[in-house]
């Protein structure tokens, strides 16, 4: 059994206020609930049993807070994830974005890339990935340095053919990743196209305007009010009558800008910015 | 008059549709405190859950957003491929992080979490299924005051899952279906 002892909502608070201060990381607007459970599973895994243990450890080193880091940064993905939203943007917003004589499209929380090489794909079957830039960012460097090897184990790559599958996708998947051992390298053609870098919605500012902007279960770690702010980020990124995607759990009704943004598919969450 | 509980959390796996089915079903038309169902299931397949059990029901059964406020009488389903999490401030939180006891949504990620809201005021309801969710979720609820039951493994078409909570909780109730229905409506119905 574990000696953990889970810090109370006020310790939390002051834990991440610290971290702002320490490290320039900002998240005290992230939900409470699953920031609990991520600062517990941290504190159990490198042995910090108490809050006491926990401010120590992140003030006096470094490398505590960059373990931190990994731990907050849930960087679960997938290529394909909910199939039917792949095959809503391809049949929706592609022929829009074929309009256009260079596209370009930002995925905000890319993790280690799996949802931008999905995209990748389509973009390239449908003949718009050559006059397509894509940027992906994500909070966590470790994640980008990932996703610029476009690597993945091979035993993944099951799944995700299931998912191209049912995603509509009638090619052979086989043929966009390279074997070696036990890994799969995602072809270069369909990544040179694709800029990774660092960017924190938190804290850092619009870089860009795009035609397409997916934000996909990245705001389900803010509080409310957190997510309104990032949303307008978000709009201010994106092109007049540019696309926005979000998780399909993820709704920006209640937020302040929710009628700058017409509803291009409810299940999916596919939201297109007004003139 | 006072509610024994304010939020019922029922998880199942393999065999419990059937069961949760037969309970939302009995249940009275009007709760008085809401309901949230976690249930093992595919994932990226289109989620036609929600409206198979409404089908069977008579009620309707609907997947929260993230953040979407909790209020008494909805019946909720958490979606799939998401841990379903609880606020203090009483709203959902959804998770995409790594599973627990191999699924998510996990069973005990959610009775954990309505444990911490909810104390001594969550019941907790655990059916049939074939691996090992949802003992550390009775758990917490028993530790902070809540009420747990779970299916007799005897009714059960996948027993591993509620003899683990048996086995981890000692001396917790142990009902047939027909029993966790009456148990529920005698406590949703104060007057009787
Ligand atoms: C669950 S993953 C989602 C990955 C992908 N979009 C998907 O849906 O499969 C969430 C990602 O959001 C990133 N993230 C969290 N906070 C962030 C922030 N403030 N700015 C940018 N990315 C953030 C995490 O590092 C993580 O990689």
């Amino acid at each position: 059994m574990s000696r953990v002892i889970e810090l109370t909502d006020q310790e939390l608070t002051e834990v991440l206020q610290l971290i702002n201060q320490l490290y320039g990381y900002d998240f005290t607007g992230y939900a409470s609930a699953s920031m609990h459970r991520r600062v517990y599973r941290f504190m159990h895994a490198s042995g910090l049993n108490t809050y006491d243990d926990l401010r120590y450890n992140l003030s006096e080193q470094k490398a505590t807070f960059e373990h931190f880091l990994e731990f907050i940064s849930v960087n679960v993905t997938e290529m394909f994830r909910d199939p039917e939203f792949f095959k809503t943007i391809k049949e929706e917003v592609f022929p829009r974005l074929a309009t256009y004589p260079l596209i370009r499209i930002w995925h905000a929380g890319c993790a280690t890339g799996e949802e931008v090489f999905s995209m990748a794909i389509l973009l390239k079957e449908a003949g718009l990935l050559e006059r397509t830039r894509i940027y992906a960012t994500d909070i966590n460097p470790v994640n980008i340095e990932k996703a610029k090897k476009g690597i993945m184990t091979l035993q993944v790559i099951k799944d995700y053919t299931a998912n191209y599958i049912k995603s509509g996708g009638s090619k052979d998947f086989s043929g966009y990743y390279t074997a070696l051992y036990n890994n799969a390298l995602i072809s270069k053609e369909l990544r040179e196209n694709i800029l990774f870098s660092q960017h924190n919605l938190v804290t850092d500012q619009v870089f860009n305007e795009f035609q397409l902007v997916c934000c996909r279960n990245v705001m389900i770690y803010f509080n409310k009010g957190l997510q309104n702010k990032v949303l307008h980020l978000l709009h201010d990124s994106l092109a007049p009558l540019g696309y926005l995607a979000l998780g399909p759990k993820e709704s920006l009704l209640f937020t302040d800008i929710a009628d700058r943004f017409e509803v291009i598919s409810p299940a999916f969450k596919i939201f297109r910015r007004n003139q | 008059m006072a509610k024994a509980f304010d939020i019922i959390i029922i998880g199942g796996s393999a065999g419990s549709v059937q069961v949760i089915s037969q309970i939302i079903h009995e249940l009275p038309a009007v709760l008085p405190v809401p309901v949230v169902i976690v249930l093992h299931r595919l994932k990226n397949v289109a989620s036609e859950m929600s409206k198979i059990l409404s089908a069977q029901t008579n009620k309707v059964i609907v997947e929260p957003d993230d953040k979407d406020p909790i209020k008494n009488s909805f019946i909720y389903l958490a979606p799939q491929n998401y841990h379903l999490l609880i606020e203090s401030d009483f709203t959902f939180s959804l998770d995409y992080s790594e599973v627990v006891q191999y699924s998510r949504p996990s069973i005990d990620v959610t009775f954990e979490s309505a444990a911490k809201v909810y104390g001594k005021k969550a019941f907790a309801v655990l059916l049939s299924g074939g691996n090992k969710d949802g003992t550390n979720g009775i758990g917490a609820v028993i530790v902070r005051g809540g009420k747990a039951i779970v299916q007799h493994p005897d009714s059960a078409l996948y027993p591993a899952m509620p003899s683990a909570a048996i086995a981890s909780n000692k001396g917790i109730p142990t009902l047939y279906p027909e029993q966790i229905i009456e148990y529920l409506n005698k406590n949703l119905n104060p007057s009787r």
